[in-house]
C-alpha cells in the first residue's frame, strides 16, 4: 500500500469535520439580522471608512525575506537525510559535501547580515515618506532648535506645505 | 521486538485490512484530539485560576469538568452574526482553514512503538509534514483577518502572518540540528536515535537530544518558536486584546469563534507532542535504557525487577507516557501564559530574525562539524563561532544602536527655578 494513502484519508476526514463545524452553527442558531448587528465592530462607534486600507510595506518585506530564506532552508533537507550515512561509512562525499554546505552557509550568513544591516527588519524605525518623519531620519539624533533641513527628495512637497502654512 | 513483528505482519496484510487499520489509526488520533480539546479548555481555565489565586469554573459537573461541553452546546445554538461587509466565502472558509492543520498535523507523530496504531502514516517526510502543516495554519488567521473587513481584524491578521512566517523559519532551522544526527526526516527514526546509549557511551541512559549540547540549544529555540507558532502568550500579538479587541477573530461569533480556539488548543497539544518526539525521547518515560537495565538486574540476581522494568519501558505503557508528556507540555503553555507579559511587536520580530534564526543556523553548522570531525572540533568551533558571532553582531548592530540612541532634553521649563533638565545623558 502507498504509505501516503492514510494521509489522504485523514485529509478527507479533517475536511469533513471542519466543514461540519462551520456549517452546523449556521443551521442550528437563530437568525435575526438587524443593521446594527451586521455593521463592522469598531468599539461601538460608527465605522469610519473601509478596512481595505494600505498597510505598512514592512509586512510585505518580511514575506519576501521569508520566501528567500525558506527556499534556502529547504535546499538543505535532502543533504541532511544522507550526511549521517556518509560520515559513518567514510564516503568521500562526506567531507566534500560538508565544505560545499559550509560555503553555502557562509553566503547564507552574508545574506542574513545584509538584511539586518540594511534595516529591513527594524520595525521601530518608521518607513513612511511623510516629510517630517523623513527629516528625522535624515537628520540623526541631534536635537537643535533650528528648523530641520529638508532632504532634497521631498523638497518640493515640503516647500508646498510650508508655503500654505504661511 | 514486538514492533518489528507487527511490521512483518503488516506487509502480509491485504489492501482492505490495511485501509481498515489506517482508518483505525485516523480515528484514534483525530478522536483523541477532538475529545481532549474540551479537557484542555477546562484545564487551562482551572490552572490559570489557581495561578491567579481564583477558583475558576467549578459548577457544571464534577470539578466543573462539563463546563466546556456546556459552552460548546451553547455556542452551537447561538446566532451566527455575519457582518454585511465581509467577503462571505473566505469569511466562512477561514475557521475551517484554521482547524484543518490542527487535525492533520499529527499524521506523522508516533505515540508509541506499535506501528499498527500510530503514526497514521510513517512516511519519510515526517518532519517536513509538520513544518508544512504548521505554516498552513497561517491561512486561517490571515484570511479571517482580511475577509472580516474590519481594521482590527486586518491588523491582527497581518501581524500574525508576519509573526508566523518569521518563526517558521527559525523552527525549521532549529530542527536541522536534530535531523542531521538522525540522518532521516522520519519521526520514528528520530525516536530510535534517541533510544541509543547517551552520548554513545553511557549504556544505561538514553540519548535524548535535550541532553546533548546542540540539542539543548535547538530545543530552547524550538520551544520559543512553537509557542510563537501557536499564537500563545507571550507571543499572542495577533489577538492582543488590549490594542486589537480580538485581532483576527473580532468579527466571528457562535461556533466559528470557538473553532479558532479549538484549533489553537489542538495545535498546542500536538506541538507539545512534536517537542516530545524531537527532544524528549518520544514515548520513553525516563531517559533510561529499559532493556539494558532489565538485563543488568537479571545478571545482578534481582530478576524480580526485570519484568516491571520491561513493562514500564514496553509498548503497552508507551502511549500513556506520551500522553503524560503532552499534558506536561500543555501545562507549560498555560504556565507561560500566566507568567509572561506580551512582547512588543518590534521586539518579537527582532527576537525571531536577529537572534533565533542566526543562532539556530550556527548550531546546525556546529553539529555538521561535530559529525565529521568529532568532539574536539565541536568545542573548538563552538568557541570560534561564539566569538565570531558576537563580533559580527556587534559590528552589524553598532551603527544602528548609535543612531537609535534617544536623547531626551527638556529645556525652558517655565518655573521659577528654570534650568535645563537632562535625561539619559551622562555629563
Amino acid at each position: 500500500m502507498n504509505p501516503y494513502l492514510p494521509i489522504v484519508l485523514l485529509l478527507v476526514l479533517a475536511a469533513v469535520i471542519c466543514t461540519a463545524m462551520v456549517t452546523l452553527s449556521w443551521l442550528l442558531g437563530p437568525k435575526r439580522i438587524t443593521p446594527y448587528k451586521s455593521a463592522p465592530y469598531e468599539c461601538g462607534v460608527e465605522p469610519v471608512g473601509s478596512a481595505r486600507e494600505r498597510f505598512p510595506i514592512k509586512f510585505f518585506l518580511v514575506a519576501m525575506l521569508f520566501i528567500l530564506f525558506d527556499i534556502e532552508v529547504v535546499f538543505l533537507w535532502s543533504w541532511m537525510a544522507v550526511f549521517r550515512d556518509w560520515t559513518e561509512t567514510g564516503h568521500p562525499a562526506a567531507a566534500y559535501s560538508f565544505w560545499a554546505v559550509m560555503v553555502y552557509m557562509f553566503l547564507w550568513f552574508l545574506g542574513d547580515a545584509y538584511v539586518i544591516r540594511s534595516g529591513a527588519l527594524d520595525w521601530e524605525v518608521s518607513a513612511t515618506l511623510h516629510p517630517a518623519k523623513l527629516g528625522d531620519l535624515a537628520e540623526g539624533p541631534e536635537v537643535s532648535d533650528e528648523p530641520r533641513p529638508v532632504p532634497p527628495s521631498v523638497a518640493p512637497a515640503a516647500a508646498e506645505t510650508a508655503g500654505s502654512a504661511t | 521486538m514486538e514492533a518489528t513483528q507487527l511490521i512483518a505482519q503488516a506487509s502480509q496484510m491485504s489492501m482492505t485490512e490495511e485501509v481498515l487499520w489506517a482508518g483505525l489509526r485516523i480515528v484514534i488520533v483525530v478522536g483523541f484530539t477532538l475529545s481532549i480539546i474540551p479537557l484542555i479548555i477546562w484545564w487551562e481555565r482551572r490552572l490559570l485560576s489557581w495561578m491567579q489565586d481564583r477558583i475558576g469554573p467549578n459548577r457544571v459537573g464534577p470539578f466543573g469538568l462539563l463546563q466546556p461541553i456546556a459552552d460548546g452546546i451553547k455556542l452551537f445554538m447561538k446566532e451566527e452574526i455575519v457582518p454585511a461587509s465581509v467577503d462571505r466565502l473566505i469569511y466562512m472558509a477561514a475557521p475551517a482553514a484554521a482547524l484543518l492543520p490542527a487535525l492533520i498535523i499529527g499524521a506523522t507523530l508516533p505515540w508509541g512503538p506499535n506501528r499498527l496504531l500510530t503514526p497514521i502514516a510513517d512516511v519519510d517526510i515526517g518532519i517536513l509534514w509538520v513544518l508544512a502543516v504548521s505554516s498552513f495554519g497561517i491561512y486561517g488567521v490571515m484570511l479571517g483577518g482580511w475577509a472580516s473587513n474590519n481594521k482590527y481584524s486586518l491588523l491582527g491578521g497581518l501581524r500574525s502572518s508576519a509573526q508566523l512566517i518569521s518563526y517558521e523559519l527559525a523552527m525549521g532551522v532549529a530542527l536541522y540540528s536534530v535531523v542531521l544526527p538522525t540522518g532521516s526526516l522520519r519521526m520514528t527514526e528520530v525516536v530510535a536515535t534517541q533510544h541509543e546509549p547517551l552520548w554513545g557511551v553511557v549504556l544505561w541512559a538514553q540519548n535524548w537530544f535535550i541532553f546533548t549540547p546542540y540539542g539543548l540549544l535547538a530545543g530552547v529555540i524550538f520551544l520559543i518558536t512553537m509557542v510563537a507558532e501557536t499564537n500563545r502568550a507571550p507571543f499572542d500579538l495577533p489577538e492582543a486584546e488590549s490594542e486589537l479587541i480580538g485581532g483576527f477573530h473580532t468579527e466571528y461569533s457562535s461556533m466559528k469563534f470557538a473553532v479558532f480556539f479549538m484549533a489553537e488548543l489542538g495545535m498546542m497539544m500536538l506541538f507539545s507532542g512534536v517537542f516530545a518526539v524531537m527532544f524528549l525521547g518520544g514515548w520513553s518515560p525516563l531517559p533510561l535504557n529499559w532493556e539494558y537495565l532489565a538485563n543488568q538486574s537479571d545478571l545482578a540476581g534481582v530478576s524480580w525487577l526485570s519484568s516491571p522494568l520491561l513493562f514500564i519501558g514496553g509498548s503497552a505503557m508507551a502511549p500513556v507516557w506520551f500522553v503524560a508528556k503532552l499534558a506536561v507540555g500543555v501545562s507549560c503553555y498555560i504556565w507561560l501564559r500566566a507568567t509572561l507579559p506580551r512582547l512588543r511587536y518590534d521586539q518579537l520580530m527582532a527576537l525571531g530574525w536577529k537572534l533565533l534564526l542566526p543562532m539556530a543556523a550556527l548550531n546546525f553548522v556546529v553539529v555538521a562539524i561535530w559529525m565529521l570531525y568529532g568532539w574536539w572540533a565541536f568545542f573548538g568551533s563552538v568557541a570560534v563561532l561564539a566569538l565570531l558571532y558576537f563580533y559580527v553582531v556587534a559590528a552589524i548592530l553598532k551603527p544602528r544602536a548609535e543612531r537609535d540612541k534617544v536623547e531626551i532634553r527638556l529645556v525652558d521649563v517655565p518655573v521659577s527655578t528654570a534650568k535645563t533638565i537632562e535625561v539619559g545623558k551622562e555629563s
